[in-house]
């Protein structure tokens, strides 16, 4: 048995349009190793130069957030379903426009009352 | 029953009832496991988020941000603007709403009725669509209010000043505090205040996992996080499909009679898995949850009857929490 990974759309094209691969791995970053053997970038995809997840991949080994569980290091036994998806909490929309919206008052306002109106926030890439 | 002076005033102070029959069964002798539901839908107009709306109202109007006659702006799916309409309405201010098309047409009616102004933005556009109109609309009108929800203290705030005191008080001997994650505000206020006072509870997040339509093509290297989001506050973040969501809120009505929106199965998902897991533990758990809505603004879903896969369908590309 082997461990079932589903993949958003926007990554799909490492693995050919597979909606679900499987791997195996003791580890979750095992897993993204043994992935990476077979759809070659997908890795990088997922984990920083300095070996963490990226800040807006969402990873969850039976529903539960591997943040949570040691990230990489998270342990993983056969039959163990991993979901991979961009970080987007409730509200998906929200935090589009609010961050737009945020943006674009700190860019016309050089103070922003209560420091609060946000920033939008863009992973190096 | 107590007596308000204005509906402002009658905000919060929800009750907390225990739900016996979906509760884990424990063999005789073993420490008992309880759930128990923060019934929000008991909030003015009917959903958690009238506590934030009010405390976020008040610090801006503390801060001199927001003066009588001044219009608010904000991009809400739903309950938040409805809240904010409601308290925009009571004190005087008017309320804009940017909103996608693809809600369900109770929250639109809602918000009418309450008196806030919408802006579609739309479906098909996908996330780039909202970014475009909301920064078109900021644009035109620099000298809207946002409250900015995501990032406002005030509403996390909201939830270490009553949400959490109420649980405390109501259950002295809570475990696990369970509840949506979406602005993060419920979980960042209750959770810190519990954190205090409660040595080793668990705060819980259960957060929507939509259909593939609605993450669509975004990209994975942007993305946005709540300002208001500290990690350090949870121990655990459970992803809830859409099926769960269905069964626990269908689940929910069926055996203890609690009629709710489809977030709050998503958030019971996650609170029978800790209640569950302390029950083959052998452990003690009070745990307590949040009923974030009633479920009569989703109605329209078609999701409350026929087969799972129906109801998965009917909800699929909708925001349903």
């Amino acid at each position: 048995m082997a461990i079932e990974v589903r993949i958003p759309t926007i990554l799909r094209s490492y693995t050919g349009g597979a909606k679900v691969v499987e791997g195996t791995g003791d580890t979750l970053g095992d897993l993204l190793t043994d992935l990476d053997s077979r759809h070659s970038g997908l890795r990088a995809r997922l984990v920083t130069d300095a070996g963490a997840l990226h800040r807006f991949v969402n990873v969850y080994v039976n529903d539960e957030d591997v943040r949570f569980l040691g990230a990489l290091d998270a342990k993983l036994n056969d039959g163990d379903s991993v979901t991979i998806l961009p970080a987007v909490a409730g509200g998906a929309f929200g935090f589009a426009a609010a961050a737009a919206i945020a943006q674009h008052k700190l860019a016309a306002v050089a103070t922003v009352a209560d420091g609060e109106a946000g920033r939008r926030v863009s992973a190096a890439r | 029953m107590a007596r308000y002076d204005s509906l402002l005033d009658a905000c919060g102070g929800t009750p907390l009832v225990g739900l016996p029959r979906l509760s884990p069964t424990v063999p005789a002798g073993a420490p008992p496991v309880r759930l128990w539901a923060k019934l929000e839908d008991r909030n003015p107009t009917g959903s958690i988020k009238d506590r934030a709306a009010l405390f976020m109202v008040r610090a801006a109007e503390e801060a001199g941000r927001l003066r009588p006659g001044d219009t608010i702006l904000e991009p809400t799916s739903g309950n938040t603007g409805i809240s904010l309409a409601m308290v925009a309405k009571l004190r005087g201010y008017r309320l804009v709403c940017v909103m996608p098309e693809n809600v369900s047409t109770e929250r639109v009616q809602l918000l009418r009725m309450y008196g806030a102004e919408i802006i579609f933005s739309p479906a098909a556009g996908g996330s780039n669509q909202a970014v475009a109109t909301a920064k078109q609309i900021a644009a035109d009108h620099p000298d809207w209010v946002m409250l900015y929800q995501y990032g406002n203290e005030a509403n996390a705030r909201a939830h270490y000043e009553t949400t959490g005191p109420e649980l405390l008080h109501d259950l002295p001997t809570i475990t696990h505090f369970v509840a949506g994650l979406g602005t993060t505000g419920t979980l960042m206020g209750t959770g810190r205040y519990l954190r205090e006072k409660v040595e080793g509870i668990q705060i819980v997040a259960a957060e929507p996992r939509y259909g593939e339509l609605v993450y669509g093509l975004r990209n994975i290297d942007e993305g946005y996080v709540p300002e208001l989001y500290d990690a350090t506050v949870l121990s655990r973040r459970f992803s809830v499909g859409t099926r769960d969501a269905v069964l626990r809120t269908r689940q929910l009505v069926e055996v203890e009679g609690i009629f709710a929106g489809f977030s709050t199965g998503a958030i019971l998902h996650a609170a029978l898995a800790v209640a569950h897991e302390a029950a083959r533990a052998g452990r003690r758990a009070d745990v307590a949850f949040v009923v974030a809505d009633g479920g009569w603004k989703y109605l329209s879903t078609g999701a409350y009857g026929g087969t799972l896969a129906d109801a998965e369908e009917a909800l699929e590309g909708q925001l349903w929490a």
